[in-house]
C-alpha cells in the first residue's frame, strides 16, 4: 500500500487528507495519478490534466515516471505558492 | 549549520542578524530579504491570508535549497524561518539571511535562495477577499525567476 496524502486546494477537492492506495501498475507515479482518476466523484476533476499539480514522494518533488513502492509517502499537491 | 525553522510566530531581523554576526569572525557582508503580507492581489482586498505547508518535508526543501546555494557561492552563514497559519496584510511572511565574506555572493544567495523557495518549497496560502476564500495560483513568473539560475 501507498500513503497517498493531499494538500492545499487538492485535499479541499478531494474532501480528505489522507488515505492509503494499493501499489498501482505500472508502479509509477503517472500509474498511480490514473488510478485515482479512474475514480468515481472529485478525483478525476482534482487530478484532471489541464489542472496543475506536483508530486512528491518520501518528501521529495519528483516527476511522472518516479518508481513506487510499498510503504511510499505520496503527496499531491498544487503548485507551491509560499513566500 | 544554518537555521531552518517554520513556525507560526513572528520573528525578528535585528536579533537573527545580530545571532549570525556572533558567530562568526570571518564574515564581511550580511544580506537579507524579508517578505510581507501585501493589502492587495490581483486587484482584491485581502483581510487575511492562511498559509498551509507539508509538514514533514518543509524543513528538508527549505534546506536543500540553502545546501545547493552553498555549494555555488561562499556561505558562511544562513537562516531562513517561514510562517505558517493565520497573517494578515503588513505581517512579515518569510526571512531570508545570508553571510559571506563578501558582498555580491551574499546577494547573489540571498536571492537564489528566495527563487527556489517560491517554486520548491511546499507552501500554499490561502487568501480571504471580499470574494471569500481563494487559493492563491502558482504564477509563471516565479518559474521563470527560478529557471535563471539553471547552470547554463
Amino acid at each position: 500500500m501507498l500513503n497517498v496524502l493531499y494538500f492545499a486546494s487538492i485535499r479541499e477537492a478531494i474532501g480528505k487528507d489522507a488515505e492509503a492506495v494499493a501499489l498501482p501498475t505500472p508502479a509509477t507515479v503517472a500509474g498511480l495519478v490514473e488510478r485515482l482518476r479512474s475514480r468515481a466523484g472529485p478525483y478525476a476533476e482534482a487530478l484532471a490534466s489541464h489542472r496543475r499539480w506536483r508530486v512528491a514522494v518520501n518528501q521529495e518533488l519528483v516527476g511522472l515516471s518516479e518508481p513506487l513502492k510499498a510503504g511510499d509517502e505520496v503527496a499531491i499537491f498544487p503548485p507551491v505558492t509560499g513566500g | 549549520m544554518f537555521t531552518i525553522r517554520v513556525q507560526h510566530d513572528d520573528f525578528d531581523l535585528s536579533a537573527e542578524q545580530a545571532l549570525v554576526r556572533a558567530r562568526h569572525r570571518d564574515v564581511g557582508a550580511i544580506t537579507s530579504f524579508v517578505g510581507v503580507v501585501r493589502d492587495i492581489n490581483d486587484g482584491r482586498d485581502i483581510s487575511t491570508m492562511t498559509l498551509e505547508h507539508y509538514p514533514s518535508m518543509t524543513e528538508t526543501a527549505l534546506k536543500k535549497i540553502v545546501d545547493d546555494a552553498a555549494r555555488r557561492w561562499n556561505v558562511i552563514d544562513a537562516t531562513v524561518i517561514h510562517r505558517v497559519g493565520e497573517l494578515a496584510p503588513r505581517d512579515q511572511i518569510v526571512l531570508v539571511l545570508v553571510a559571506s565574506r563578501h558582498r555580491g555572493h551574499a546577494f547573489e544567495a540571498c536571492e537564489f535562495i528566495m527563487d527556489f523557495l517560491k517554486t520548491d518549497a511546499p507552501f500554499w496560502k490561502k487568501e480571504v477577499t471580499q470574494d471569500g476564500a481563494k487559493w492563491v495560483d502558482a504564477r509563471a513568473t516565479d518559474d521563470d525567476a527560478r529557471q535563471r539560475w539553471e547552470v547554463k
